[in-house]
C-alpha cells in the first residue's frame, strides 16, 4: 500500500513537535499515522461543495467574561512545580538565538 | 557608475499595541507593569492541563473600536486559531491568535507628512491575539522566566507596504499611539512596551532601464519612535549599498530577519531557523467564536470620537492656527477637549492656544499631569484670553496670570486685579502720562518728528517711558495711537 505519509515527514513533524525518535520509533510512526491518515480521508469522499468550514464543534458563541481582577496563584504556588528556579523565575537552559515574543 | 542609479523605499509595518484592559485576554490575573516576578500568573497562564481560556470581553471591544477607527471591515464572525510556538515564556506551546477569520481587515490610517499634506496606509489586519512573558538573558549561564505578561491582550496591526520612507513609517506609528491613546484603548507607552514595531523594507532599484527589488528585511522588536525611523533609514542605505557592490537582489535570497543593535545604530542579522515559521495555526477548540450583531456593533461605534488627525486638520482650517500648533494641541484628547471648550466658552482660538502652548503645557508638565488636570476650568481660560483680546491685560501678564490661576481657584479678573495688572487703556488718563513724558524729552520728540532712520527707535523710547511711569499697567496699543496722533 502507498503510504499516506513518509519518514522524512515524520521526522519533520517529529522535530517541530522537539520529539526525540528512535529509527525504529519513525517507522513505527509512519505506519500509523499513514492508516490514520488513510482513514481520515474517507471524509474526501463527502460533497461539501455548499458546507461552510466549522469554527468550533458546539454550536455556542460568544462566551465572554468582564474584565474584572481574580487573586493569582502567587509566586509560590507559581514556581511549585518548576523543575528549577532562580529566585522568583523559572529558570531554564539558556535560550540561544533567542526569537521569542508575540 | 551609480549615476544611472534611482530607486523607490518600500515599507510595511505590523505593530502591536497591548490594550489597557484591567486583566489578561484569557484570564482574570491582573495586567501590571513592574509587579514581583511570576506574581500575575495562574493555572491558564501556565497552560496548566484542563484549564479554560474565556475571552475578555473589554479586549474584543476595545479591538473593535480601534479596527473601526482604521477604517476597517470589522467581521461579524471571528473566530480562534493556535500558533505553534517554543519558547518558554509560553508554556502551553501555543499562542492563542487569530489566523484566517481576523476580527477586522482592510482599513486604511491618515498619517499626516511633513509637508502638511496626509497620506493614506492601507491596513491589511488587525487581530488580537496574546501576548508572551519575559525571558531574561542576564543572569549568567541559564535564562530566567517571568510569566506575569503572557497572556495580556496584544492588537496587532499590520499594514500594508505603503510608507516610502522612515520618516512616514514614524508618522504613522506616532498617529496610532495618539489614536489608541484617545479611544482609550492603551496607554500606548512606549517605555514600558505597549508599542512595538517590526517593519519590513525593500528597495525596488531602477538602474540603466531595468528595476531590481531587494531582499525584504523585517526588523524585530523595535519599542521606541527613533529606533524604527533608524532602523529603516539604515535599512535603505544597507540594501543600496549591498545592491550597488554585489548586485545582490530578491530572487538570490529569501526574507531576511535583523535586530536593531542601538548603541551601534545598525540592524545586525539574526539566525532564524527556517522551521520556526512553520506556526501550523488550527482552530482553538477551547475557545467559541464571537459574534458580532449590528446593536453590538452600534453599541461600539458610539464610543468612536473625533480622531486626532481629523482634528489637526480641523483647527487648521476652521481656527486658522498653524499645523504645528494644531499638533500640539491635538497631541492629547485631553488637552484637545480642554481648548475645544475654552473656545466654545468664547475665547479667540489663536489667543487660547497660546496660552494652552506656551505655558499652560509647561505648566502641567511641571506638576506631572495633564492641562485638563490642573485646577484650571476652560471658563476661566477663555475669560483670560478675552481679557488680553480686550487689552485689559498685556499677553505678558496673561502669562503670569494663568500660572496663578493653577495655583488659587480665583478667576482671572480677580488675580489680574490683585497683582495690580489691569493695563490702563483710558485715553483720558493716559494722555496726560503722554504730554508729561513729551515735555520731559524734547530730544526724542524732535527725532521723530524729523523722520528718517531715528524716528521709530525715538518713538519707541518714549512708549517705553509712557509705560514705564505707569509701572507697566498702559495698554501699549492705546499709548501708540495717542503718541502718534500727538506726534503727526
Amino acid at each position: 500500500m502507498s503510504e499516506k505519509i513518509d519518514q522524512a515527514q515524520v521526522k519533520k513533524v517529529a522535530m517541530l513537535s522537539r520529539l526525540d525518535l528512535t529509527d525504529s520509533e519513525v517507522a513505527e510512526f509512519t505506519t500509523q499515522l499513514s492508516a490514520i491518515l488513510e482513514y481520515v480521508e474517507k471524509m474526501n469522499t463527502l460533497d461539501t461543495e455548499n458546507v461552510q468550514p466549522l469554527a468550533h464543534c458546539l454550536p455556542i458563541t460568544n462566551c465572554f467574561r468582564d474584565d474584572v481582577v481574580k487573586e493569582s496563584l502567587g509566586t509560590e504556588k507559581v514556581l511549585a512545580n518548576a523543575p528549577q528556579r532562580d529566585e522568583e523565575f523559572f529558570k531554564v537552559p539558556k535560550i540561544l538565538d533567542d526569537n521569542s515574543g508575540a | 557608475m551609480t549615476s544611472d542609479i534611482s530607486y523607490k523605499v518600500i515599507v510595511g509595518l505590523e505593530i502591536h499595541v497591548q490594550l489597557c484592559t484591567q486583566t489578561k485576554m484569557f484570564c482574570g490575573c491582573a495586567l501590571q507593569f513592574g509587579a514581583q516576578p511570576n506574581s500575575r500568573v495562574c493555572p491558564v497562564c501556565l497552560g496548566m492541563p484542563g484549564v479554560l481560556p474565556v475571552m475578555n470581553k473589554h479586549a474584543y471591544e476595545y479591538s473593535v473600536l480601534v479596527g473601526l477607527a482604521l477604517n476597517c471591515k470589522v467581521a461579524g464572525f471571528t473566530k480562534w486559531d493556535r500558533k505553534s510556538y517554543y519558547y518558554p515564556d509560553l508554556p502551553k506551546n501555543y499562542q492563542i491568535s487569530q489566523y484566517d477569520l481576523p476580527l477586522s481587515e482592510n482599513g486604511f490610517i491618515e498619517i499626516p507628512l511633513e509637508s502638511g499634506e496626509t497620506k493614506r496606509i492601507r491596513i491589511t489586519r488587525a487581530h488580537l491575539e496574546e501576548d508572551a512573558g519575559k525571558n531574561l538573558h542576564t543572569a549568567g549561564n541559564f535564562s530566567q522566566v517571568d510569566l506575569n505578561r503572557t497572556g495580556t491582550p496584544l492588537l496587532e496591526i499590520v499594514t500594508e507596504p505603503d510608507m516610502s520612507s522612515g520618516a512616514e513609517v514614524k508618522a504613522l506609528a506616532v498617529e496610532l499611539q495618539r489614536m489608541v491613546r484617545y479611544l482609550g484603548v492603551s496607554e500606548a507607552d512606549m517605555q514600558k512596551g505597549h508599542m512595538r514595531f517590526e517593519p519590513n523594507i525593500n528597495l525596488v532599484i531602477t538602474k540603466g532601464g531595468k528595476e531590481h527589488k531587494t531582499a525584504i528585511v523585517e526588523v524585530k522588536n523595535l519599542n521606541s519612535f527613533r529606533a524604527l525611523e533608524r532602523s529603516v533609514d539604515y535599512e535603505v542605505q544597507r540594501q543600496l549599498d549591498e545592491f550597488i557592490d554585489s548586485g545582490k537582489v530578491m530572487e538570490m535570497g529569501n526574507k531576511s530577519t535583523r535586530g536593531w543593535d542601538d548603541d551601534k545604530q545598525m540592524t545586525v542579522l539574526q539566525r532564524v531557523k527556517e522551521e520556526a515559521h512553520d506556526y501550523r495555526y488550527f482552530p482553538d477548540p477551547d475557545l467559541l467564536p464571537v459574534e458580532l450583531d449590528d446593536a453590538w456593533l452600534e453599541q461600539i461605534k458610539s464610543q468612536l470620537c473625533e480622531l486626532p488627525i481629523k482634528k489637526q486638520i480641523r483647527y487648521v482650517s476652521e481656527y486658522k492656527l498653524s499645523d504645528y500648533d494644531a499638533g500640539v494641541l491635538t497631541a492629547d484628547r485631553s488637552t484637545a477637549e480642554f481648548f475645544e471648550e475654552a473656545v466654545k466658552a468664547g475665547g479667540d482660538p489663536k489667543r487660547v492656544c497660546n496660552l494652552i502652548t506656551q505655558v499652560g503645557l509647561k505648566l502641567a508638565n511641571e506638576a506631572g499631569c495633564g492641562i485638563a488636570e490642573l485646577s484650571l476650568t476652560a471658563e476661566n481660560m477663555s475669560e483670560l484670553a478675552k481679557m488680553i483680546d480686550d487689552g485689559q491685560v498685556s499677553a505678558s501678564a496673561g502669562n503670569t496670570i494663568l500660572e496663578q490661576m493653577t495655583k488659587t481657584d480665583k478667576a482671572a479678573q480677580v488675580i489680574a486685579e490683585e497683582l495690580n495688572l489691569i493695563q490702563k487703556s483710558d485715553a483720558g488718563e493716559l494722555e496726560g502720562i503722554v504730554e508729561k513724558v513729551l515735555a520731559e524729552n524734547p530730544k526724542a520728540v524732535e527725532d521723530v518728528k524729523s523722520g528718517g532712520k531715528k524716528s521709530k527707535k525715538a518713538q519707541g523710547f518714549l512708549l517705553g517711558q509712557v509705560i514705564q511711569k505707569t509701572k507697566g499697567q498702559a495698554n501699549p496699543k492705546v499709548v501708540s495711537e495717542i503718541l502718534s496722533k500727538k506726534l503727526s
